[in-house]
C-alpha cells in the first residue's frame, strides 16, 4: 500500500507539472495582451513597457514559467516594487484582482467545498437509495417511475433546472432564501439556509445520475452466478441483496464518486454561475475573461490536484473492496 | 427398480413415494418476448438416498432448469411450474420462499458448473462456507469457521487453517470446485444437485472431485444428482441415468442398461459421438446431425424426429403426429414409436459395432 501510494503521488506530481506548462504554453497561444488590457483605454508605449515589466511579462515564456514554478519553493519578488513580496508557497499575484492568487483561492474554496459536500450527502443517500429500490422493484411500477424520473431529471441542465428553482422556491414563494454564501463558523444557519437551493438543485441532477449508475449495476450484480449462488445456499433475499449484489456493486459507485467528488472540488462552473456563489468554478471563468494567468493557472491547479488525488485514492479504495486488485 | 411404485399410486399416496426425491410430471415454462419456452415438459423421476442419478443431454434440454425448479430458484414472474416435486414428502412446488429457504442449503443444496463465478469474490472462502452453516445451526461465527476448516479438511484442501481465509480467486480451479462442495455438503445435505461440476476442470481433477464425492455419499448417504453432458462421468458415478431431449425425458434406466443396450435413436446418437479411445484414430466422430430444436416450437409428435436416422421405420409414420409416452413405467424405458424388436435389431445391426 506504501509502495502504491508513494509511486502514484510521484506519478500525480509530474502530472500536474505537465498540467501547468500546458496552462502557460495555452495562456500565451491566446491573442490577449493582459498587460495593454491592464494599461487602459489611453495607453502610451512607455506606460506599457512599464506595466509589462512589473508584471514579468517581458520576459520568456519558459522564464516566466519558471519564475511561477520556483516561486512556490522560495516565493517570488516581483520587479517594480509596487507589489508586495510573494512568500513561498507563492502562487502568483493577480494584477487584476490585485491580491495573492493563494489567498484568492483560500478565499474561494470553502463556498465551493460546501456546495459540494452539501450536495454529495443528498446525492450520495438518495442516489443509491432510489437505484438500490429500482433495482429491488425491477420491472415494477416503482422502478419504472424511478427510471423514468431519472431520465428528466439527467436530461436537465442547472442553467434550466437552477433559474426554475430559483423561480418557483425564492421568487414567487419566499420559501427559501436566495443563495449566497455565509461562512459556517460565522452563522451556522445561514450557511445552510443560503447554500440550500444550490444544494437542491445541484443533487437533483446529481441524484438522478447515482440512481441510474446503482440500477444498472444492482440489476447487473442481481444476474450474476455467485448471487445465485448464495440463494441456493438459503440465504435470504435481503442478505443476498445486502451482501452480495451490493457489494459487487459498490466498486462501481465508489469510483465514479470518487472522480466527481474530484471535479466537483474544482469548482461547479455551472452551478456556481447560475447561483451566483464566489467559488472557485466562478473564479475560473472570471479570471479567464479578465485574461489574469496566475490566477487562471492556481485554479486550474487547484482542480487539477483534486482530480489526480481522488483518484489515487479512489484505486487505494477499489482495492479495499475488491479482494482481487492488488497495489503495487 | 422392479419393486418401484407406478406413477399414479406414488402421486395418490398420502406421504407421497417411497423415494426420498420425487418429481412427477414437472413442467416449467417461461415467458419470453418470443413465446412461451416449453424447457421442461412432463418430466418424472425418483432419487433414493445414497445413489446418484446422471442426467445427460445437450445444452438446452432442460437438464439445469430442472434442478434449478427443485431448489426453486426460478424467477417466480417469469416462471410457470406445474406438477409436483416433493422431497422427502414436503411438497415444494408452491412452497413458499421462507419455507424454501430453509430447505435451500440445509436439506437440498447445489453444487454449481463454475466455481470461478459461482463463488463471490468478496467474501474469503471460510466466511462463504461458515455462512451456510450459521444461517442453519444458529452456529457462533467461530464455531462456523471451525467447522469450515473442518470441511475444507473433508475435501482435501491442504492447510485448511490458513485457506480458510483466502478468497476464492487465490484458489486454483480444482480447489475452488472442492471448496464449493465443502459449502454444499456444510449441513450434511439429504440431496445434492451437481449441475457440471467437472466442467471446468482438467481431467486429473475430475476425477479427483468425482472420487470426493463418491466418498462423502458413502459416508453421509447423500442422494445426488448429477448433471452432465459427459457419459463417462455418469458412467464411473451414477447407478441410474435419465437422457433428456428437449425438455423430456427420452431413455431412462440403470447406468448398465442405458450405457450397454441403449434404446432410444438419441441414446445412440449420443454414445456414437463420443470418441473410441481403443478404436483406430482415423474414425470420423459422427455427431448427432441437425441441431437442438426450439423449445418454443417444438416439432410436433416426437420432438427428436427432424433428428432421427430411423423415424421410417415406424408403421404409419407416428414420429411426426404423436408423442411418444417413456414406456414402460418402470424398469429401463424409452420414449420412441420403435417396437421393442426394431429397436433391438437397429442396436445390434448398427449400433454396437460403431461404439467397438
Amino acid at each position: 500500500m506504501l509502495r502504491f501510494l508513494v509511486r502514484r503521488s510521484l506519478g500525480a506530481l509530474v502530472i500536474l507539472l505537465i498540467i501547468s506548462m500546458v496552462t502557460f504554453a495555452l495562456f500565451f497561444a491566446i491573442p490577449a495582451d493582459p498587460a495593454r488590457l491592464f494599461c487602459g483605454k489611453v495607453c502610451s508605449p512607455e506606460n506599457l513597457t512599464l506595466i509589462k515589466h512589473s508584471m514579468g511579462l517581458d520576459q520568456s515564456v519558459p522564464m516566466q514559467y519558471w519564475n511561477w514554478l520556483s516561486g512556490i519553493f522560495v516565493g517570488h519578488t516581483y520587479p517594480g516594487g509596487d507589489v508586495p513580496h510573494c512568500d513561498a508557497p507563492c502562487f502568483g499575484w493577480s494584477f487584476v484582482k490585485k491580491d495573492m492568487v493563494l489567498d484568492t483561492l483560500m478565499d474561494r474554496f470553502p463556498t465551493t467545498l460546501s456546495l459540494t459536500v452539501g450536495s454529495a450527502v443528498v446525492f450520495l443517500i438518495f442516489g443509491i437509495g432510489t437505484g438500490m429500490l429500482a433495482a429491488h422493484k425491477q420491472g415494477k411500477a416503482a422502478d419504472k417511475i424511478a427510471s423514468a424520473a431519472s431520465l428528466v431529471a439527467t436530461s436537465m441542465q442547472i442553467y434550466v433546472a437552477g433559474p426554475l428553482a430559483l423561480w418557483a422556491l425564492v421568487y414567487s414563494t419566499d420559501l427559501l432564501d436566495l443563495p449566497t454564501y455565509v461562512p459556517i463558523t460565522e452563522d451556522p444557519i445561514g450557511w445552510f439556509s443560503g447554500l440550500l437551493v444550490p444544494w437542491i438543485v445541484l443533487s437533483l441532477i446529481w441524484t438522478a445520475n447515482y440512481t441510474r449508475m446503482t440500477r444498472s449495476s444492482m440489476v447487473e450484480q442481481l444476474t450474476e452466478d455467485y448471487v445465485r449462488t448464495a440463494r441456493a445456499k438459503g440465504m435470504s433475499g435481503t442478505s443476498v441483496f445486502m451482501r452480495y449484489a451490493w457489494r459487487g456493486a459498490m466498486g462501481t459507485i465508489v469510483t465514479v464518486f470518487g472522480i466527481d467528488l474530484g471535479v466537483l472540488l474544482g469548482g461547479a462552473i455551472i452551478t456556481e454561475s447560475t447561483f451566483g456563489l464566489h467559488g472557485l468554478g466562478e473564479l475560473a471563468i472570471r479570471s479567464f475573461i479578465d485574461s489574469d494567468l496566475s490566477m487562471l493557472v492556481g485554479v486550474t491547479m487547484v482542480a487539477a490536484t483534486f482530480i489526480v488525488i481522488f483518484n489515487i485514492v479512489v484505486d487505494a479504495v477499489y482495492a479495499l473492496i475488491d479482494p482481487r486488485i492488488r497495489l503495487a | 427398480m422392479t419393486t418401484q411404485a407406478k406413477p399414479e399410486e406414488a402421486a395418490a399416496g398420502s406421504g407421497g413415494s417411497t423415494a426420498f426425491l420425487s418429481v412427477r410430471d414437472l413442467s416449467v415454462r417461461f415467458s419470453t418476448e418470443d413465446g412461451v419456452v416449453r424447457a421442461v415438459d412432463n418430466l418424472s423421476f425418483e432419487v433414493e438416498p445414497g445413489t446418484t442419478l446422471g442426467i445427460v443431454g445437450e445444452s438446452g434440454s432442460g437438464k439445469s432448469v430442472t434442478n434449478l425448479a427443485i431448489l426453486g430458484l426460478h424467477n417466480p414472474e417469469k416462471t410457470e411450474i406445474d406438477g409436483s416435486i416433493k422431497l422427502a414428502g414436503q411438497e415444494l412446488v408452491g412452497a413458499s420462499t421462507k419455507e424454501l429457504e430453509k430447505l435451500r442449503g440445509k436439506t437440498m443444496s447445489m453444487i454449481f458448473q463454475d466455481p470461478l463465478t459461482a463463488l463471490s469474490p468478496f467474501h474469503t472462502i471460510g466466511k462463504q462456507i461458515g455462512e451456510t452453516y450459521r444461517k442453519h445451526t444458529g452456529a457462533s461465527k467461530k464455531e462456523a469457521r471451525d467447522r469450515a476448516i473442518e470441511m475444507l479438511t473433508k475435501v482435501g484442501i491442504p492447510q485448511p487453517n490458513v485457506r480458510v481465509d483466502d478468497y476464492p480467486h487465490q484458489f486454483s480451479g480444482g480447489m475452488r470446485q472442492r471448496a464449493m462442495i465443502a459449502m454444499s455438503l456444510v449441513c450434511n445435505p439429504k440431496l445434492v444437485i451437481a449441475d457440471e461440476p467437472t466442467t471446468a476442470l482438467d481431467v486429473t481433477v475430475q476425477a479427483q472431485i468425482l472420487d470426493l464425492l463418491k466418498d462423502l455419499q458413502q459416508e453421509m448417504g447423500t442422494a445426488i444428482i448429477l448433471i452432465t453432458h459427459d457419459l463417462g462421468v455418469v458412467a464411473s458415478t451414477a447407478q441410474n441415468i435419465m437422457v433428456m431431449y428437449a425438455g423430456r425425458a427420452v431413455e431412462r434406466g440403470t447406468v448398465r442398461e442405458v450405457l450397454k443396450t441403449p434404446q432410444h435413436p438419441y441414446t445412440w446418437g449420443l454414445l456414437s459421438s463420443m470418441p473410441n479411445l481403443t478404436g483406430p484414430v482415423d474414425v470420423p466422430l459422427r455427431p448427432v446431425r441437425g441441431t437442438p430444436p426450439s423449445l418454443i416450437h417444438l416439432p410436433s409428435g416426437c420432438p427428436f424426429n427432424p433428428r432421427c436416422d430411423h423415424r421410417e421405420k415406424v408403421v404409419g409414420g407416428g414420429c411426426t403426429t404423436e408423442r411418444p409416452a417413456l414406456l414402460p413405467e418402470a424398469g429401463h424405458a424409452t420414449a420412441c414409436h420403435l417396437t421393442a424388436a426394431q429397436k433391438q435389431d437397429i442396436f445390434i445391426d448398427q449400433i454396437q459395432p460403431r461404439l467397438g
